[in-house]
């Protein structure tokens, strides 16, 4: 698979780490109601979609980013490539 | 149908015109005592034992394919019981145990070879490591033993002891374990299943489940409603397909794992041997080819394909391992999808709705399971408890922090 870096343009999958589901990005506040459930939720349950899947690649072998990519699980086809930093919070 | 020495002979001289298939393509009924979601490994082996130990017959198998479609045709087919955790080890022991009468229980030969396990060790605290985890085989009533390097030229001359970067310096022994045929396994207990008047509907998609006041009575499937009074789903890489119909989210994500053929060559590998400095293991099947594999991708998968860097380095483990095998041609790979959950542990347990059963996130384990696995699925559709071995393999160990976690590497499943 090649990774369409939006700084560094296409590179090998094999340069990322995999770190899954993009839920990750939102992590609950430990303050708020039913946060126990939350963190459950956060930590361990996943959608784990057969089609578009948000996720995060963590560039380990270039420039240390984080991206976040919209992929098809069944093709292995990446939609789309974006900076995690600019996705936060969105 | 019985198979015996003689009737294999009779046949011969007849022209091999007397077998008959070994189960009924039949029509589903309206309404079952259990259905259970998915005629994998695991489903079929839920079945017999459901018919066979707790004498419950009324039962369909319902299968999206056809019967053994699933991991159970596209794994690398060993079997073994070492494992270190307290909560693990005993239930994949009762599976050896299991896979020991499998044959004779199933009048069926599936061709389980106790040709023995050996893991390597490639470093002092290796092997410390090791001899914990041997401990903890014999200490749950299985068999092990640690060979040094002398031990290990004789058995496995081939290996490359002398290694720079990862020297050998011995391996952790399992004799009873060994490689099992692992299609004929699915056929063994279709065949006896179905003899015991369990139907095996092939071709048959469970699309949605019926629910009615927070219990299930039955699934909505591509040959019609089938009713039933508990309903065990247990699809493996599927499983956050069929369980998010309903809205439920697993702890689990789903991973393509590659496994790989060679060329037949002659009988050189004597059991199964796995490699301590990277992922890598290989048994020689009994057509002469060397089967191996090694990690996960390590991205979330359904395609039952996987790409060429993990190729490139699970051949890289085997040639620091045994470089002969560089001469070796590959002759196939292919990829299954695995149920990878959150701790590297599998769950088998009831869910919040009542009378839907779960059984799962066996990741890239469940072979070796499919004997215990489909008996403590058999005990809790059965007596709605669980089984003594499997009493931890429960949902609610995530939120009660008692993860079951061989490898120690936290919720991210690609590491288990």
């Amino acid at each position: 698979m090649l990774i369409d870096h939006p700084l560094l343009g296409p590179r090998d999958a094999s340069e990322f780490i995999y770190m899954g589901d993009a839920k990750l990005l939102n992590r609950p506040n430990w303050k708020s109601q039913n946060s126990k459930t939350k963190f459950l939720d956060y930590g361990y349950l996943r959608k784990n979609p057969a089609g578009v899947h948000k996720e995060l690649w963590y560039h380990e072998q270039g420039d240390r980013s984080w991206l976040l990519v919209t992929r098809n699980t069944v093709t292995h086809e990446i939609l789309k490539v974006e900076l995690a930093r600019d996705t936060k919070g969105k | 149908m019985k198979y015996s020495g003689f009737k294999v002979l009779w046949e011969g001289l007849k022209g091999n015109t007397g077998w008959k298939p070994l189960w009924r393509k039949p029509d589903p009924k309206k309404n079952y005592d259990i259905i259970i979601v998915g005629g994998g490994g695991h489903g079929l082996a839920t079945a017999y034992y459901l018919a066979e130990k707790f004498k419950i017959t009324n039962i369909a198998v319902v299968e999206k394919g056809w019967l053994g479609s699933g991991n159970i045709g596209r794994n690398t087919t060993i079997i073994r019981s070492n494992y270190l955790l307290p909560q693990n080890q005993p239930f994949y022991e009762f599976s050896l145990k299991l896979w020991e009468n499998l044959e004779q229980e199933l009048n069926y030969n599936s061709m389980v070879s106790q040709r023995g396990v050996l893991n390597i060790f490639h470093s002092d605290s290796q092997r410390d490591a090791f001899v914990r985890r041997g401990n903890a085989m014999l200490m749950s009533g299985a068999d092990a033993s640690l060979l040094g390097v002398d031990a290990l030229k004789k058995l496995v001359p081939f290996l490359d002891f002398q290694n720079s970067r990862f020297p050998i310096k011995g391996g952790l022994w399992q004799p009873r374990g060994g490689t099992v045929r692992h299609d004929a396994v699915a056929w063994g207990y279709a065949k006896e299943a179905d003899s015991r008047g369990v139907d095996i509907i092939e071709n048959c998609e469970v699309t949605n489940f019926l629910i009615k006041n927070g219990r299930c009575y039955g699934v909505e499937t591509t040959k019609g409603v089938i009713k039933s009074k508990k309903v065990g789903v247990c699809v493996a890489g599927s499983s956050s397909q069929v369980m998010g119909k309903i809205g439920i989210n697993l702890p689990i994500e789903s991973h393509v794992l590659q496994a790989f053929v060679s060329e037949g060559l002659k009988p050189v590998i004597p059991g199964v041997i796995t490699f301590g400095a990277g992922h890598f293991y290989v048994s020689q099947s009994n057509k002469g080819g060397l089967v191996f594999g090694g990690d996960i991708d390590g991205y979330n998968s359904y395609a039952q394909r996987g790409n060429l860097p993990v190729i490139e380095d699970v051949c890289e483990g085997g040639v620091a391992l045994m470089p002969m095998i560089g001469r070796a041609r590959l002759l196939r790979t292919w990829g299954g999808i695995m149920d990878m959950s959150m701790d590297g542990s599998p769950i088998i347990d009831k869910t919040k709705i009542r009378n839907l059963y779960f059984n799962g996130g066996w990741c890239y384990g469940g072979f070796k399971a499919t004997p215990a696995s489909g008996f403590c699925y058999a005990h809790l559709l059965a007596t709605d408890k669980p089984h003594n071995d499997a009493k931890d393999f429960l949902f609610n160990r995530f939120e009660r922090g008692r993860l079951i976690d061989e490898k120690g590497q936290g919720n991210q499943p690609n590491l288990h």
